[in-house]
Order: structure tokens, then C-alpha cells, then sequence
């Protein structure tokens, strides 16, 4: 092109400007479409029957939308996996932040990212033929049948009877694909990402903070306790939050993996449908334009909001730490 | 050494504070010890897929197309799907993700309209992949009619991936010192000339890392293709770009999950694992070791 250099100029500018307001467009318009199609079903059946209805049939001969399964199933899932995510998300930033020599630090970085972009089916079929096979051939004998009668051996009053009774109810797995083994593959997935961002904000913390905390005797785990830790808040419960989105949109762990009954979960045993899963096992079924199409976009609008929600919290306190970092607070 | 935490400070430092805090050390040795979990998964995990897997892996099992109802041959049709939807991806993402980083790191004045494009990049991170499979399904497949193929599954790819690729090419782009581009600016040189012949070709490196990085992800994504793209069995090449293609990933979920044959295609579930973690984390590491080396290298 032989524009003049200002004309060139100009058109850059115009025409970057053009493809950097895409991702908003694209953000739109996802909103748009999933709104579009989700619609229907509230608009036909009632938000609150969609919303609050505990019965999800869908292909049944009087088909019944109740999401609520679907949106237990989710969050007990999530809350189940953040027990074991969070602690060991944390830690492994602490570790790596703090406490790693630099060349064990240097190994365990690239390792955490390279579990980041594991394929997440591949750690759903590790959780379908490995971990389940090794919940109900190993653990439920040894839990259910071997405790409780050592127990009852025992012939101590309360642990003899009751304890050894609620084992024998409780911890008898009937099958391997259950909340507990789609926990523990999620528990993989999101470790990387709650280590990773928490990691961050560690580093981040300036060195004459812990300098002055080592200078007035305070030992290793007291600073990272009462120094390097309270100045990172923010940042690691961004990180927490993030771990969560991660946890409730993933897909191929909870739809292999959970066992994919839509029913409210009562424990760890159960198994469970949330609804990435929902979405994922039914979409190909779904005629075009049928109620049960328009649903499954209901609950990915769901999902959708659900995500945006903690996006806009873990932006919120993000930027609140910023301004505490720059401020005089500090 | 490069270190910000200040790992040469921490020597001259009480490390343990003998007698002191036995409570406090065994808390940091516990710490430690849980902090090796990612590692520890990653290792069971891959020890485990390599293990049954490598057995499996034979020249006629990546180059020959699956037999028998799905029970024999190879799987080289979700190989060459997976390269295709990946590079087809890639070719449309990495223009829109390389300008809109220009356009956020150059361009843009601070203000609304940086502001929200900030904000949706933000939001579109954190939209889960099954959604993107909706999007894909609602425009690509059914509005713009492509039908379940190749080019709606690549696009649906591409939306996913955008903000990634965006967010480490900014990086990138940003890690460049503003003083290079005020030397170029004095030397007479147009801002479009600074960008094109300084600022890309300095942040090539970084740009690339988030490329490899970028393509390991959406070639192990397995929910946003599963109703835009995959097929359970197609017999070779694609003809077209609206054909769909067999992937690695759908292939396990397939085999696995929805076969007649389960147990029987077990091996061959393996074995696909084992490919598709291979070009991953090859990938994956390819990135790791490009940024390593620039690292090293870097004269700023």
C-alpha cells in the first residue's frame, strides 16, 4: 500500500480498535443466544418450577424440568472438591512461594502448569478405572464389612453399637462412579489453578516485609502466618474463587466420572448429575428446538451467570487489593 | 539470580530457629509435603495412562483407521482431526488474539471502552467449555449452518481460547521496555513501524509460549467440540470443512462411556490417552522451554 504514513497510521488504529472490541462482541453475544434459547422453557413452564422443581425428567412421557438436582449436584460437588482443592491448592503455593529451594521451585512450576492444561477426559477415565474400582473393591469391604465388626469387637458401649452401625450404613459404596472419585479428579484439575494464582500473590509480596519480620526474630512460619500471608489475601481468595468457577464448569470429570443420577445428593456416596454433566450427556439427544433443548440452555445459562458472578467477585476484590497495595495502609 | 522472593537474601537468614518453634517446623514440613500433591497427581496419573498405554502404541495404531465396529486398527482419523481442528483454531485466534493484545497494550487509552474490553476478556475466562459448546451449537452449527463440523467445531475452539491467547501475548507485548519503542520513535520511525519491527518481533518468544501453551489446551478440550464437531466414526480424511471429524479426547469420552464394547476397546482407550498426552504435554513443554530460553537469553 502506498497510503501516507499518517493514513496508515490512522487505519491501524481504527482497525485494531475494531478487533479489540471483539471479545466483547463475542462476550455478548453468548449472552445473547444462551438467553435466546433458554427462554422458552422459563417463559413456558415458570422460572421458579425450572428453578426450584426437584424432579428432572426430561425424556420422560410427561417430561419435568426441575433443575434443582442438577444445581445440588453442582454445589455439593463443588464444596466437596474445595475441601481437598483448597488446602492442597494452597499449600502448594505456599510451598512454592516461600519455602522450595530454587531449583525444586524451578522443577514444581512448569509441573503445576503442565497439570493445568491436562486433558480434563483423561482424568475423568483415570477416575472411571482406576479410583472407582478401588472405592468398591477395596475400600467399601474394608470400611463397611471389616471396621464395623472390629468395632463391635471392641464392645466399647457407644463405638461398639452406633459408631460401627453408622459405618456399616454409611460407608458401603454401591458404586465406584460417585461424588467422592469426580471430587478427587477435580480435586487435580483445580489444584493447579488455585496454586498458581495464589502463587502470584505471594511473590508479590515485597521482601522488606518479610525481611522486618525475620529482623525482630519472628521464625519462618511465623511470618508466613502473620506477615506474608495476611498481605496476600486478597490474591488468595482470588484464587480460591477462581478455583470454584474452575470446579463448576468443568465437564468431562463430573460427566464421567460423578455417576449421573439427577437426584439431590444426601452423601459423599451418592452419585450426582451437575450441570456441565447435564448439559454434556444430554445435548446430543435434545431434539432441535424441543423443551428439552431450550432447558438444557436454561441450565447453561445458568452456568453462565453462575461463572460471571464469581468472575465479577474475584475482579471486585482484586481490584480492593490493588488499592490496599498502593495505598498508604500498608 | 532472577529470583524476586529473594532466594540468595533467605540464606543469610535464620532458616530454623532451633529449639524455638518445633510446632512452627513441623507445620512448614507438612505444608511441604502437601505442596508436592500436584506433582504427585500428575505422576500417578501419567505413570498410570503410560504404563497400560505404551504397549498399545505401534506404527499401525497411529496411522490405520479403527476396524471391527471400533474394537481393532488404529486411530489415526482422530489424530488427523485433532491436528486439523487445533490448526484451524489457531490460524483464526492467533490474528485476533496478537491485534487485540496490540490494541490493549498500544493503542488503548484508559477509560470505558478499556475497561470493558478488559472486563470481557475477564468474564469470557472464566465461561465454562461445555458453554462455549452451546454458543458453538446455537450460532455456528445451527445459525450460520455448518452443521456438526470441522470449521463450527474449530471456531468454537478458537471463541474458548481467545482470552487465553490475548491475556499472554498482552504480557508479552508488555514486558517489552518502553524505552526500545522511544528509541525507535526518535530514530523517525511510525508507531506502526516501532510495533512491527520492535515491539512483535521482541515479544515473539513470550507470544509463541502462550501459542503452544494455547494449542496444548484446546487440543485436550474435549466438551466445546462434543456437539459442534465430533463424530463417533468417519472412515478417513475430511473432504470438506463441513464434514465432522473424529478428536482424541471425544474418541476416549466415546470408547469409554457410550460404546457396546467397552471393555473390550479398553486397550485402545489407552492407547488413544496416551497419544493425546503426549502431544499435549510435548506441546505443553515445547512452550515451557521456549520461554526458559528466552528467559536466559534476555538482554533487559
Amino acid at each position: 500500500m502506498n497510503l501516507h504514513w499518517r493514513k496508515q497510521e490512522k487505519l491501524t488504529e481504527i482497525i485494531l480498535k475494531i478487533v479489540g472490541l471483539f471479545s466483547v462482541v463475542v462476550l455478548l453475544l453468548i449472552a445473547i443466544f444462551l438467553f435466546k434459547e433458554a427462554f422458552q422453557i422459563f417463559y413456558k413452564i415458570g422460572t421458579l418450577k425450572v428453578i426450584g422443581g426437584t424432579q428432572w425428567y426430561p425424556t420422560a412421557e410427561r417430561p419435568s424440568f426441575g433443575m434443582l438436582p442438577l444445581i445440588m449436584g453442582t454445589i455439593s460437588i463443588t464444596m466437596l472438591t474445595a475441601m481437598f482443592a483448597v488446602p492442597l491448592g494452597l499449600a502448594t503455593a505456599v510451598y512454592i512461594a516461600e519455602i522450595a529451594p530454587y531449583r525444586i521451585k524451578e522443577f514444581l512450576k512448569p509441573i503445576i502448569e503442565m497439570l493445568a492444561s491436562f486433558p480434563s477426559v483423561v482424568f475423568g477415565f483415570f477416575g472411571m478405572v482406576v479410583i472407582a474400582p478401588i472405592l468398591t473393591t477395596w475400600l467399601s469391604p474394608l470400611l463397611s464389612e471389616r471396621l464395623p465388626n472390629v468395632l463391635r469387637g471392641t464392645g466399647i458401649p457407644f463405638l461398639s453399637t452406633i459408631v460401627a452401625d453408622l459405618c456399616y450404613d454409611k460407608l458401603f459404596i454401591s458404586s465406584g462412579l460417585n461424588m467422592l472419585t469426580a471430587s478427587m479428579m477435580l480435586t487435580a484439575k483445580s489444584i493447579p489453578i488455585i496454586a498458581s494464582i495464589a502463587e502470584d500473590s505471594i511473590a508479590a509480596v515485597p521482601r522488606t516485609f518479610r525481611e522486618a519480620s525475620y529482623a525482630i526474630g519472628a521464625t519462618k512460619w511465623d511470618t508466613i502466618r502473620h506477615v506474608v500471608v495476611p498481605s496476600s489475601l486478597s490474591g488468595i481468595s482470588v484464587a480460591i474463587i477462581l478455583g470454584f468457577a474452575t470446579i463448576v464448569g468443568e465437564t468431562m470429570i463430573v460427566l464421567m466420572a460423578a455417576g449421573g443420577a439427577a437426584v439431590i445428593p444426601n452423601w459423599i456416596f451418592d452419585a450426582v448429575r451437575p450441570m456441565p454433566a447435564a448439559i454434556a450427556a444430554e445435548m446430543a439427544e435434545a431434539p432441535y428446538r424441543s423443551l428439552h433443548y431450550h432447558a438444557l440452555f436454561g441450565v447453561g445459562a445458568l452456568l453462565f451467570l453462575l461463572n460471571f458472578m464469581l468472575s465479577l467477585i474475584s475482579d471486585f476484590v482484586s481490584k480492593r487489593f490493588r488499592k490496599v497495595k498502593l495505598g498508604e495502609k500498608l | 539470580m532472577k529470583d524476586k522472593s529473594g532466594d540468595i537474601k533467605r540464606a543469610y537468614l535464620p532458616q530454623r530457629n532451633k529449639g524455638a518453634s518445633l510446632k512452627g517446623n513441623l507445620i512448614l514440613s507438612f505444608i511441604s509435603a502437601l505442596g508436592y500433591s500436584g506433582a504427585v497427581i500428575l505422576f500417578l496419573v501419567l505413570s498410570f495412562v503410560i504404563y497400560n498405554g505404551v504397549g498399545v502404541l505401534s506404527w499401525d495404531f497411529i496411522t490405520k483407521t479403527p476396524t471391527a465396529a471400533m474394537t481393532e486398527g488404529g486411530i489415526f482419523p482422530a489424530i488427523l482431526g485433532s491436528a486439523l481442528l487445533t490448526l484451524i483454531c489457531m490460524v483464526v485466534v492467533l490474528p485476533i488474539g496478537i491485534m487485540t493484545a496490540v490494541f490493549l497494550s498500544e493503542y488503548s487509552k484508559p477509560g470505558t471502552v478499556l475497561k470493558l474490553v478488559n472486563m470481557s476478556i475477564y468474564t469470557l475466562a472464566g465461561v465454562p467449555s461445555v458453554v462455549y459448546g452451546l454458543f458453538g451449537l446455537a450460532v455456528f452449527v445451527i445459525v450460520f449452518e455448518f452443521g456438526m463440523s470441522l470449521l463450527a467445531g474449530s471456531l468454537t475452539l478458537a471463541i474458548m481460547v481467545l482470552p487465553y491467547i490475548i491475556s499472554t501475548s498482552e504480557e508479552a507485548i508488555k514486558a517489552v521496555p518502553q524505552s526500545f519503542r522511544e528509541a525507535s520513535l526518535a530514530c523517525g520511525a511510525t508507531k506502526l513501524h516501532t510495533i512491527i519491527k520492535v515491539v512483535l518481533p521482541l515479544s515473539l518468544p513470550g507470544i509463541l509460549t502462550g501459542a503452544m501453551i494455547g494449542t496444548a489446551k484446546v487440543s485436550g478440550e474435549t466438551a466445546p467440540i462434543m456437539f459442534t464437531a465430533a463424530a463417533f466414526f468417519t472412515s478417513g480424511l475430511p473432504r470438506s470443512l463441513f464434514e465432522p471429524v473424529m478428536a482424541l479426547p471425544y474418541h476416549i469420552y466415546v470408547l469409554a462411556t457410550a460404546g457396546t464394547h467397552i471393555e473390550k476397546t479398553r486397550p485402545i482407550q489407552y492407547g488413544t490417552a496416551l497419544t493425546l498426552i503426549v502431544l499435549v504435554l510435548g506441546m505443553n513443554l515445547v512452550g515451557i522451554i521456549i520461554r526458559a530460553r528466552e528467559r536466559r537469553k534476555k538482554a533487559w
